[in-house]
């Protein structure tokens, strides 16, 4: 097990370094004029020209200055500090604003897609090939099929406008009610994914040894679904959820740019529009990295979960 | 003789291939997504076939009109023909779907072709490069790709969010093939072209190349109708394409936009999209259950 940790976190350092020099590689090496490309369409003066150049050794040319760049980024990456965005504001301070907001969508997202896509999943798998599987299985396919900028423009007219069962935009400091609909809309993607991979892992076990024993031991059949099976076939799903949830806080700038809900998301939306930049590269390095972490605790879960994985 | 010939007949192998065909032909889905996806070729190929007005004929007068001289669902906040608009947006989307597959199917061949074949060191590396192109979020990578671009050439942008969605999506593609080349390595057929003296080069190219492309095949399918997708949430983030090329995704928000206006401008382009999308992924679903009994 501690072999097994020890392998994972050389390799998510490896991808660290990886996609951290790949982003910033992109971002910044070879544009024209980083000053300018900074400030955007506004004129620099001298003086800020002067500042920024020493402030972030842009007068250091060749592959040594890139990297010596490189690790600056890094560090400043490691320690927090984003830097600011064009508006003045620090990166760090919207960030710890937008996180609270996004974690909450976040979880909305994936109670959702638990308490309707596991139920579902388990129901469709005991009864596989009924009229219930097949018409899971295709709205599934129809969910997974509609891109989220179809899906959160048409649930907010829908259900917020039209009908005015939900609120259609949270606007600041959003209430769990608001949030209920963009969560609903953002984890139908891993409802249908989570169902289906409790109806393949729950079919599949049923036809487990274990299963037979259970049986022919006079369990009732409650009993072996409920504990013997459910317990062996959520191992994946739990997986799958806990990599979702790193997803889902990347994903979300679509439903929180429609829905307006101040999130993490939401700000990588309006940097994007306002061209802002340092926001859009701060915003981007500190989601990679989340996702690299989220990626790495639902690994070392998975062979807590289940024993016979493990690296060799 | 001729009893014989039909023993002969009856008694005939059927390929994989065959099977697969008979189980597609029975299957309603099947034949309702290729109507789809023929349909949108059709449109993306001729639209003028399918209305005769022009998508850039815009007039602010017309704003949020009512359907008129062939607009079937009327005009939208800038007064252009949103059905026009809708059918004309088929080219785009369609155009960076299947080259951006095509560029991910010969991409995802290579790689998953030397690492499933050569195994060892080779196989070690591509796959760790595999593995770290894998854990880059597409989405977030293509912002960051594509805001690079700050040029507004149309054709400029076609080809950029061509090759970010090539550069970042091959990887399903390239564990697919790399895992279906293992198990054609171990064939025995691929023992008897190396004692009969085949170099890897022919090996690779005539026994083993024609055995993953079926897999492959139905892996693109499915990622030609999430490429349209991420295309038209680039375009809707203001990232990908811009005007003055159609795109769905740039109809789409600005329908969302004016939606409490008229809803038509978002629903219309919005419908387009989603069953384009469907069309491609039900389709590959399709092929892939048909190709692979397992599932069944």
């Amino acid at each position: 097990m501690f072999r097994f940790i020890v392998r994972r976190l050389l390799q998510m350092i490896v991808a660290f370094f990886g996609t951290t020099l790949i982003v910033y590689a992109l971002m910044f090496a070879g544009q024209g004029d980083p000053i300018q490309a900074l400030a955007g369409e506004r004129p620099v003066t001298e003086a800020q020209r002067a500042y920024l150049t020493e402030k972030y050794h842009l007068d250091a040319t060749g592959v040594g200055g890139f990297f010596y760049r490189y690790f600056d980024y890094l560090s400043n990456l490691l320690r927090g500090d984003l830097g600011e965005s064009l508006t003045g504001r620090s990166i760090g301070d919207i960030l710890a604003a937008a996180w609270p907001v996004t974690i909450k969508l976040a979880l909305i997202a994936i109670a959702v897609a638990v308490i309707f896509g596991v139920t579902a999943g388990v129901l469709a798998g005991i009864r596989r090939a009924s009229i219930f599987d097949n018409a899971t299985l295709l709205l599934t396919l129809l969910v997974l099929g509609i891109p989220t900028i179809v899906l959160a423009p048409l649930a907010q007219y829908y259900l917020g406008v039209r009908w005015q069962l939900f609120p259609p935009t949270a606007g600041a400091d959003p209430d769990f009610y608001a949030l209920l609909l963009p969560g609903i809309v953002l984890g139908s993607l891993s409802l249908a994914t989570a169902l289906r991979l409790t109806r393949t892992s729950v079919a599949e076990n049923l036809r487990a040894d274990y299963v037979r024993t259970a049986r022919s031991k006079g369990l009732p059949r409650r009993r072996v679904v409920s504990v013997h099976v459910l317990r062996n076939s959520l191992i994946p799903v739990i997986t799958f959820l806990g990599v979702e949830l790193g997803n889902l806080m990347s994903g979300a700038i679509i439903t929180e740019g429609v829905f307006n809900i101040p999130g993490v998301g939401f700000n990588l939306f309006r940097g994007i529009r306002t061209e802002d930049g340092p926001l859009v590269v701060g915003i981007v390095s500190v989601l990679v990295v989340v996702y690299l972490v989220a990626n790495l605790v639902v690994d070392i879960l998975y062979a807590v979960l289940d024993p016979r994985i493990r690296y060799e | 003789m001729s009893e014989r010939s039909d023993v002969g007949r009856l008694r005939k192998p059927s390929s994989l291939a065959g099977d697969a065909w008979r189980d597609l032909r029975r299957k309603p889905i099947f034949w309702i997504s290729l109507a789809l996806v023929l349909l949108v070729t059709a449109m993306a190929a001729a639209p003028g076939l399918f209305t005769s007005n022009d998508p850039t004929d815009c007039a602010l007068s017309r704003q949020h009109a009512a359907p008129s001289g062939g607009a079937l669902f009327g005009y939208d906040f800038q007064g252009c023909d949103t059905y026009a608009r809708a059918v004309y947006g088929a080219r785009a989307s369609l155009l960076v779907g299947a080259l951006s597959a095509l560029f991910t199917g010969a991409i995802a061949l290579l790689v998953g072709m030397l690492a499933g074949y050569f195994g060892g060191w080779v196989d070690a590396v591509l796959s760790r490069v595999i593995d770290i192109v894998l854990g880059i979020p597409l989405l977030l990578a293509a912002i960051v790709l594509l805001k690079r671009v700050s040029v507004d050439s149309a054709t400029v942008r076609l080809t950029a969010v061509i090759f970010v969605l090539a550069v970042l999506g091959w990887t399903t593609a390239a564990r697919v093939v790399r895992s279906s080349v293992i198990s054609a390595r171990q064939q025995d057929y691929v023992a008897a072209a190396r004692m009969l003296g085949a170099g890897n080069g022919r090996i690779m190219w005539r026994h083993i190349l024609p055995n993953t492309l079926a897999p492959a095949i139905v892996v693109l399918t499915i990622a030609l109708g999430t490429f349209i997708a991420a295309e038209a949430t680039l375009s809707f983030l203001g990232i990908g394409l811009r005007e003055p090329t159609i795109s769905w995704g740039i109809d789409i928000n600005s329908g969302r936009v004016h939606m409490r206006e008229s809803a038509t401008p978002l629903v219309v382009p919005s419908t387009f999209l989603a069953l384009t999308v469907l069309a491609f992924i039900m389709l590959g679903d399709a092929i892939r259950d048909a190709f692979d009994p397992k599932l069944r």
